[in-house]
Formats: structure tokens, C-alpha cells, sequence
């Protein structure tokens, strides 16, 4: 299983670069995850998002949507592809170590 | 252990219930639709007059055959075809209610209704599916609504929409899902392989654009069925945009002073635009009104959080759903009500009867694709098994992942199995709930696979 480096420590991920064990990150992780997602700096905002992606995760099991981040994040979905240009819910679960949100089928 | 409501302060639809003694059960079934019918009847089969009162509640009169509103746009069906009066597909002895629903209060065991009354419940099955919110995306229900933005999923936009195809001479048409979840999600690929074959039919396909734009990474999420679906796309020449968030749909517009016409976009929050002169929007989804309004029923999107199993709500154990009203993590389809059904009604039955829940829905979903030129493909799934190749329901059965004339002439047939045999509840031999594995043919597993997961 591929392995990568963050913050010192060494961690699992998946072939996208999700790690494949949350309880294995550390905050002190994810400016290095987002720099790999062409983020430089992580503001107030971005942690925002990042902290409820977590929580959303430890309660239900999986990330939020979008959709979903939009309505109960408090950040707006506008305002979250501004902070996480390249799709919000992939990039923001993937600095917040959890596991990509499951598509709806 | 839950406290059966004190009869008089029931204001029942009939007043024959205020004698009834503490021994009926009163099963209130919000929804008459798919799910809420088949549930109703397959419960008054198992009941006895004497042992429960069931009553469905739904504000309208019609029952649509809702797979029929992808034949509308292209002249293979009208409304008159797909549409019966609710009440008639209710065994005798379902008490039909028509009014809204105002709110559902959990903890008083009881649903208030738009009419100012009131009906308490032993236990409450909600079967209200999900709404379409097209003004929840900007500039779509502006002024190109209906005139070159239509939707397919709602009666009227399935009928403007006819219209609309029958002057459309060429240019570009796009079928765009805003997000998901959506009712069916193979629907609007269906609608591209059949606006293909209507073009082509009248001659016109190689004046006409046909894009398909989703926000999922593929045509479709499950890998062996996405392969397929996107190569039929390629095969028919329909472009495909993926991870494509649509944030506005800008109508088009007649140029002030030249009289030039321009046509509409879709921009994408990620600022990508995807031009059109005709656009099939699905709109975003989202649970009944009424649900927001329910302290504690539904989640964020207004579906009802219940377990994927027994399909009991998480609210409070005297609640269940089934249907497009859930959130449970398989398609938003009639076949999952269909396969629910079996499952609901067990476990509303022990539950009133104080028993533990055995019954486990696996998340079995069985989706007829029509391709176009008379032919169709079959796939069937659950939580755990992507849709495969085989045959359904066994070796000898219909072909699956695969195009064939069996399956259009069973898509087709299967109208008819809807309004006679799937709403009145009644079970079909070799069909059962779970899903058959038998008849699946499963890909390899890739050397090293177990180290990947």
C-alpha cells in the first residue's frame, strides 16, 4: 500500500492520496496535504471546513457533499470552491485525512 | 416500549375509530406513491380490520408512473397513459386521506395536517420521496425556464419539453444533473441515448450537439457499469463534461438593438462554461416540505435518516420509511421501494407486535437503461455488489450490461407489472427482495487487490 510523509510521520493513502486511516492524522498534517493540492496557505476559513469535515465524518461515517458543506458548513458553496478550487468536498476531506465522500448513486 | 395515543384526542378521518379500542393499531403512511402504496397494501394484506387501521395521506389525487415521464419529451408516451387516480391503487380497506401535511411531531406521535387537523399514529411510515428544487440553482427557474431550460422529471416539464424538442431544428442540447442525489440517475443518460435516436429518426442528428454534464467523475460512480454507460456515449456521439458543479444556468438572450440571438450557459462554480441553445436540467433534490418543518425527522437535505437494514428512522423507533424519502445509500429508484417493501412491513409488524426487527433490506436495486433503437439494458445491484455482468434474475434471464430488444420489450412490459402486481403488493415468483447473485459474473480480483484496500 503506498505510504506518504507528513509532518514527520509516515501514513497510508490510497492511489488519490486519501489516507486510508483518519485516526492516523495530525493537524500539524494538513498544510503539507493541502500545499500537494496547490493550496499555500490554510486561513481561518480553510480550517473551518477542514474541522467540520472531520466531525461530520466522526459522526456519520462519511464527508459531507458540496452540497451538504454548503448548508450546514457556514461557508457558502461559492465561497468553498474559492478556498478549495479544485472541488471542495474531495480536497477538504482529503487535507482532513478522511475518506473521499461517497458519490450518491 | 411506546404508549398507544389516547383515542380522543384522535381526530380521525373516520369516526367510526373513536370506538375502537386500544387493540387496533393505527398505521398513518404519509405518501401515495411508489412506496406508500405498495407498503399500505402489502400491510392490509397482513392485517386483519380488527388489528389495524391504515391510512395513507397524500395532498394530490394522482399517481404518476413516474419511469413513463422519460417517454413524454419524445412523443412515446402522454400523460393520460401514465397517470391513475391514487385512491384506486389501494386494496379496499386503506383509508386514503387527501390533504398536506403540515408537520410530523415525533414526540406526540402524531401528523398535522394542512386542513388544521390532526391524526395520531402507533406507527408512522413515510413514504413522501423527494422534491424537486430547481429554484435552489441560480438563473434556472429565470426567464428560460420552460422556454429553452426544461426539466423531464416533472409532469408539465416533460410535456413543455415535448414541444420544445418537436420545433428544435439543430444546435446544441445539453442534459445537465445538478447534483446529486437524484430520482433515478440513470434517467438522464436514458434521455441522451433517446434524444439521440429521435434525432437521428428525424434526420437531423448531425445538426444537433449533444452534451452530457454531471458533477460525478464518470457517467456513472459504479466502476464495470460506468465503462459501459461511457462507452455507449462515445459510440453515439454524445460529449461528456464530468466534475462540473453548476452554480448558474444563464438563459439565453436576444441581443437589444441587432435582434441577435445568443444562446444560454451553464457556468460551474469552478467558473467552466458549457454553451446551449436547448437545456435538460435535473434540479437538485431534496426531501417534502414537511419534513424541515418535523423537529428531528430528516437530515440536511430533508430525507429521513434510517437504518440501511430495517429501515427503521433514527428519530425514534415507532418511524420508518421507505423510498425516495430515505437516505439510505443505494439509488433513489421504484425498484428499491419495490425490494423495501418486503422488509418495511415485517418490521412494522414486529415492531407493534413488540418484537426485536429481523428483517434486513440489502440494498437491492434493479434499473431497466434504454438505449435507444429499441433496446435497452438491464443492470441490478445492492450496497456491497456493483452492477455486473450476467443474466437477472438467473442464468436463464434477461441479459444484463448488455443491450438487447429483451430488455426494451421489458421495460415496456413493465408498466404494466407496476399498477398490477408491485403496487397491490403481490410477490413474483423467481423475484425476491434480496438480491440474486446467482446469474452475476464477477470481474476478476487483480492480483495484489486485498493489499490496495
Amino acid at each position: 500500500m503506498p505510504t506518504a510523509t507528513y509532518a514527520d510521520q509516515s501514513v497510508t493513502v490510497n492511489d488519490e492520496g486519501f489516507l486510508t486511516d483518519p485516526g492516523q492524522w495530525t493537524e500539524d498534517m494538513a498544510p503539507q496535504i493541502a500545499r500537494t493540492a496547490g493550496i499555500e496557505d490554510l486561513t481561518p476559513r480553510h480550517w473551518q471546513v477542514i474541522r467540520f469535515m472531520r466531525a461530520e465524518y466522526q459522526a456519520k461515517g462519511t464527508g459531507p457533499t458540496v452540497r451538504v458543506l454548503g448548508k450546514t458548513s457556514g461557508v457558502t458553496i461559492k465561497e468553498l470552491y474559492q478556498l478549495f478550487p479544485k472541488g471542495p468536498a474531495k480536497t477538504a476531506a482529503r487535507i482532513a485525512g478522511i475518506p473521499k465522500p461517497r458519490g450518491c448513486i | 416500549m411506546f404508549v398507544t395515543q389516547s383515542r380522543d384526542q384522535w381526530l380521525s378521518p373516520r369516526p367510526a375509530t373513536d370506538q375502537q379500542n386500544d387493540l387496533v393499531k393505527r398505521i398513518v403512511i404519509l405518501g401515495g406513491g411508489t412506496g406508500g402504496t405498495l407498503a399500505a397494501n402489502r400491510l392490509r394484506r397482513v392485517y386483519d380490520p380488527e388489528e389495524a387501521e391504515i391510512v395513507v395521506v397524500d395532498r394530490d389525487a394522482d399517481h404518476v408512473y413516474q419511469p413513463g415521464l422519460l417517454f413524454v419529451p419524445f412523443g412515446r408516451a402522454d400523460m393520460t397513459h401514465i397517470v391513475r387516480p391514487r385512491q384506486r391503487q389501494l386494496r379496499s380497506g386503506v383509508v386514503f386521506r387527501q390533504a398536506g401535511v403540515d408537520h410530523v411531531d415525533v414526540t406526540a406521535d402524531r401528523v398535522h395536517l394542512d386542513d388544521g387537523t390532526a391524526l395520531g399514529y402507533d406507527a408512522l411510515v413515510v413514504a413522501t420521496g423527494a422534491r424537486l428544487l430547481p429554484e435552489e440553482t441560480d438563473g434556472l427557474t429565470g426567464p428560460g425556464w420552460m422556454r429553452d431550460v426544461f426539466t423531464f422529471y416533472a409532469p408539465d416539464g416533460a410535456v413543455a419539453l415535448h414541444q420544445a424538442l418537436g420545433r428544435f431544428s439543430g444546435g446544441r442540447l445539453v442534459v445537465n444533473v445538478i447534483d446529486m442525489p437524484i430520482k433515478c440517475p440513470v434517467a438522464p443518460l436514458e434521455f441522451c441515448f433517446l434524444a439521440d435516436y429521435y434525432f437521428r429518426q428525424r434526420g437531423i442528428r448531425d445538426r444537433v450537439q449533444l452534451t452530457y454534464v454531471t458533477p460525478l467523475d464518470g457517467a456513472f460512480t459504479k466502476p464495470v457499469c460506468n465503462q459501459e454507460l461511457s462507452g455507449l456515449l462515445t459510440d453515439k456521439g454524445i460529449e461528456l463534461v464530468t466534475e462540473f458543479n453548476t452554480g448558474t444556468v444563464a438563459a439565453g438572450t436576444i441581443k437589444a438593438g441587432t435582434g441577435e440571438a445568443v444562446g444560454g450557459r451553464l457556468i460551474s462554480y469552478d467558473e467552466r462554461e458549457v454553451p446551449f441553445d436547448l437545456a435538460v436540467v435535473i434540479p437538485l433534490h431534496g426531501g417534502a416540505a414537511f419534513v424541515e418543518r418535523s423537529p428531528g425527522l430528516g437530515d440536511e437535505l430533508g430525507f429521513i435518516p434510517v437504518d440501511p437494514g430495517t429501515l427503521q428512522a433514527k428519530v425514534k423507533p415507532n418511524v420508518f420509511a421507505l423510498g425516495d424519502a430515505t437516505d439510505v445509500p443505494t439509488s433513489k429508484a421504484g425498484s428499491v421501494a419495490h425490494f423495501e417493501g418486503d422488509v418495511l412491513v415485517a418490521n412494522v409488524r414486529r415492531f407493534l407486535a413488540g418484537q426485536p426487527l429481523t428483517g434486513a433490506f440489502d440494498g437491492h436495486t434493479n434499473c431497466f437503461i434504454e438505449t435507444g433503437f429499441g433496446k435497452a439494458l438491464l443492470i441490478d445491484f445492492n450496497y456491497d455488489t456493483e452492477p455486473l455482468a450476467g443474466h437477472y434474475p438467473g442464468r436463464l434471464g434477461l441479459p444484463m450490461l448488455r443491450q438487447s430488444r429483451l430488455n426494451h420489450l421489458g421495460k415496456l412490459a413493465f408498466q404494466q407489472f407496476y399498477w398490477h402486481s408491485l403496487l397491490p403488493g403481490r410477490d413474483v415468483p423467481g423475484i425476491s427482495s434480496s438480491m440474486p447473485a446467482r446469474g452475476k459474473i464477477r470481474p476478476p480480483v487483480p492480483a495484489g487487490a486485498d493489499d490496495r484496500r
